[in-house]
């Protein structure tokens, strides 16, 4: 058997020079949308692996609803829930970004990085790609909590613009919170040790923090962390922007969370995954 | 002529690895440049600095004029690089893997496509086309990986082992696409520890071994270096080994060496004496079951050089 069935692969019907037009930015921008369009597919195809977005918030949900929220709210389950709610929004989202840095590293272990490494395309546009990617993730994330929240009798007490906005943040905090993980992606060895890793920083922040219980219920060393807690203030804002209260300061902070994250762990994953060999 | 690939004095250290100690390479624009040598002797950090994946320590690489180091996006329009392990997504299917490369490369959605059709076509996919690459066989994957490096019709092609793990039917079919892409004008680095591979397609030969280059000629000329032509005899009956090491002792250039099974070797002045050897043999009432006058093969060129056989001791770079 000979492979060679049709002309060469060196002439073509396709005039690969006429492309070459286009600004920078937008040649850059279209690379991160083919990339992600990769990550989607890969999604798609593995659906076991929205298990994170899916099925553990709605098991958080449960257990801290049904289990611990009668004692904790001494026995108002539904007014828990409505503390909750906002509470098992923030640590999913922490907790789901561990996947992206695992699967970018085990993609990288494979080789098929190599492949984009040689091709004339930004440096971080593979990474770029594979984080816009993830808004899928945490869109269904949002979605299944807050659907089956409602269910269970969650009510949104503001106004619809008041939501979306929690909606909203939600998803930009998730999309810079996740570059951490992307670092410890770029750096660790395995695919493994990435999770350790991530889980070993994502623990203390979504239990030290004002997820579960209001933060004056804590002695006051464990408030001065929960105060700082990045993943406090989110939740804040979203409780305040679904439930009533002030959000003005929170989402603050929760913004300026967001800038520190993107520009410290961006650029810095960026250079692990140059450097990467 | 112009050199399309040409590096000087590349160093690269892993650790206490010395990877690449000072390598030079040189390859014309439409010739294949085989870069031959032994796991570990430095052949895939080669390659990768070539294709811009790793910088080297020190040295100098350009890719038809283009610096490594200083452009190498513009080294990256030029290459298409196949890796050692098939660097396809696995999760993607045939088409989708092309498609995308397409995309990168800036063709149009409809562009990369049609591209990506051809290719299927050219290497025999078309049937696998809609299936997960994982589904495929190595063999496939190969193709797939070849097939991926060639979406922007590179003038350079970097094939870094690229029939490792391949039965020998479709190493030939590999080879059959390398003299395609040469006969087109593409420039190939192919590197490899088959030594057939590159007496088979390349036009020069750079044998690596421990990060250092010792020995750069054509085939024929690298077997040429390390002595001239060799009288093989195997006698019918083991029994007559004797007198036939003594008769090629007094023919010979060298003492006779056993090179395989009842089989003695000599090195000889040329071939005018293979008629004297069969003369003598005959006389002496000497059956032999093989007799042959050749040119001493790659292998033995890499035992002469390196002053031993091929290794894998060491660990794969």
């Amino acid at each position: 058997m000979s492979i060679i069935t049709a002309p060469d692969p060196t002439t073509s019907a396709v005039d690969l020079q006429r492309q070459g037009e286009r600004p920078a930015v937008v040649k850059y921008l279209t690379h991160c949308f083919v990339l992600a369009k990769r990550s989607l597919i890969k999604t798609m195809r593995t659906p076991e692996a929205l298990v994170d977005v899916t099925i553990q918030p709605v098991i958080f949900l449960g257990l801290f609803t049904y289990i611990f929220g009668g004692a904790i709210a001494h026995g108002s389950q539904t007014g828990y829930l409505q503390f909750l709610l906002p509470g098992i929004v923030g640590q999913t989202i922490a907790m789901a970004s561990i996947s992206l840095g695992s699967n970018l590293n085990s993609d990288i272990e494979k080789g098929v990085f190599d492949r984009f490494r040689a091709l004339p395309i930004g440096r971080s546009a593979p990474l770029v790609g594979a984080v816009m990617a993830d808004v899928v993730r945490y869109l269904i994330l949002l979605i299944i909590t807050l659907g089956v929240g409602m269910i269970m009798g969650f009510r949104i007490h503001t106004s619809v613009g008041a939501a979306l906005g929690g909606i909203g943040l939600a998803l930009g905090f998730a999309l810079c919170f996740v570059w951490v993980s992307v670092f410890i992606g770029m750096k660790a060895r395995t695919s493994g040790a990435v999770t350790g890793i991530t889980m070993l920083i994502v623990m203390p922040l979504s239990f030290g923090s004002n997820v579960f219980v209001p933060t004056n219920t804590m002695p006051g060393w464990l408030q001065d962390f929960v105060k700082v807690n990045p993943l406090s203030h989110l939740v804040g804002a979203i409780r305040a922007l679904f439930t009533g209260g002030a959000w003005g300061t929170d989402v603050l902070w929760t913004l300026a969370w967001m800038a520190v994250l993107l520009l410290v762990f961006a650029p810095l994953a960026v250079r692990a995954y140059r450097k990467r060999v | 002529m112009t050199a399309t690939i040409e590096a000087a004095g590349l160093r690269k250290r892993f650790g206490t690895t010395q990877a690449l100690d000072g390598v030079d390479l040189y390859a014309e624009q439409g010739t294949v440049l085989g870069v031959l040598g032994p796991n570990g002797a430095g052949k895939t950090t080669a390659v990768r600095v070539l294709a811009t994946l790793l910088q080297a320590d020190s040295g100098t690489a350009t890719i038809a004029g283009y610096d490594v180091a200083k452009q190498p996006q513009k080294v990256r329009e030029t290459v298409g690089l196949t890796g050692q392990y098939a660097s396809v997504d696995e999760d993607l299917t045939g088409t989708e893997n092309l498609v995308m490369i397409g995309q990168l490369l800036n063709l149009s959605g409809a562009q990369a496509r049609v591209r990506a059709k051809e290719l299927l076509a050219w290497f025999d996919l078309t049937e696998a086309a809609g299936r997960p690459a994982k589904k495929y066989s190595g063999g496939m994957r190969r193709r797939l990986d070849l097939a991926a490096s060639l979406v922007g019709r590179p003038s350079v092609i970097f094939l870094d082992e690229p029939t490792t793990g391949l039965d020998p039917a479709k190493r030939e079919d590999m080879w059959d696409v390398v003299r395609n892409l040469v006969t087109e004008g593409s420039t190939v680095l192919l590197t490899t520890q088959y030594l057939e591979e590159a007496d088979a397609l390349a036009d020069k030969i750079t044998v690596i071994d421990h990060g250092r280059v010792i020995a750069n000629d054509t085939a024929d000329g690298l077997k040429r270096v390390i002595g001239g032509h060799r009288i093989k005899v195997r006698p019918t009956d083991p029994e007559q080994l004797g007198r036939v090491a003594t008769l090629l002792t007094r023919i010979g250039t060298g003492e006779p060496e056993a090179t395989g099974r009842n089989t003695l070797t000599v090195p000889v002045t040329d071939e005018t004496v293979l008629p004297v050897v069969v003369g003598q043999l005959a006389d002496a009432g000497i059956g032999v079951t093989e007799l042959s006058l050749h040119l001493p093969t790659l292998d033995e060129v890499f035992l002469t050089l390196t002053g031993k056989a091929t290794d894998d001791e060491e660990v794969a770079a």
